[in-house]
């Protein structure tokens, strides 16, 4: 079994691709349409064209924004992506306005921070354990 | 006397402490970075539940204040209470070590 696809929920399918794409820099795998507005939209990371496809997934079931809410109240990220430098990342994404709300953090041997994603979300940065 | 008393309950526990410490290295920090201070830079096992719980008593004593901005919250330290302690038995001897010496 491998883990192929995992998902996030996004607000707005067009601003999850800006972001995902021009700010964090990721890839975008397929965007197919799917029912009226939807599309099946995923990204890859540069470094793994091949690799996990992350799902930017409509947010329309009304479950989702409780679920979201209280999660980003309390700063809890709902995905981690991997960086060699969490600091020079968070500085590179706050150069292009990025709203971090966890700065960097050294706990031990990793590093993290978190950042909002303008969809909904927050998410971490981390770097892989040696 | 009430005041004082949520104060020195909440100082009187190693965890509260512990994240006083934390919010000194640095004030405003979600649930979260709490929690992951004291379960990676500590290795304090505590449930999220447990965190919020402390953070409730450190809050009734003034210690913690909470801030809500847009769609995140964040914990502040306020040291002002302290000053309580001071007032109460360090203030009055007004002439420290230093004004002893001739």
């Amino acid at each position: 079994m491998k883990i192929h696809l995992t998902s996030v929920f996004v607000d707005d399918q067009a601003r999850a691709e800006h972001f995902y794409t021009d700010i964090l820099g990721f890839v975008k795998k397929h965007d197919v349409p799917v029912g009226e507005k939807d599309r099946w939209l995923t990204v890859v990371s540069p470094d793994e064209p091949d690799g996990t496809e992350l799902l930017l997934e409509p947010a329309g079931h009304p479950a989702v924004k409780t679920y979201r809410d209280a999660l980003v109240q309390d700063g809890i990220p709902l995905a981690q992506f991997a960086v060699d430098d969490v600091r020079a990342e968070y500085e590179r994404l706050r150069g292009l306005g990025v709203r971090f709300v966890q700065e960097p953090l050294e706990t031990g041997p990793v590093t993290t921070a978190v950042f909002d994603d303008t969809c909904g979300n927050l998410i971490q940065i981390a770097t892989e354990p040696q | 006397m009430a005041v004082a008393d949520d104060l020195f309950k909440a100082l009187a526990d190693p965890t509260r402490r512990t994240i006083l410490d934390e919010l000194t290295e640095r004030s405003g920090q979600t649930l979260f970075e709490i929690c992951s201070r004291l379960s990676m830079k500590h290795r304090l096992s505590i449930s999220r539940q447990g965190v919020s719980q402390h953070l409730a008593v450190l809050e009734a004593a003034g210690l913690v204040e909470t801030r809500r901005e847009g769609r995140y919250k964040f914990h502040d330290l306020n040291t002002a209470p302290l000053r309580q302690i001071a007032e109460r038995w360090l203030v009055p001897h007004t002439s420290g070590p230093e004004d002893d010496t001739p």
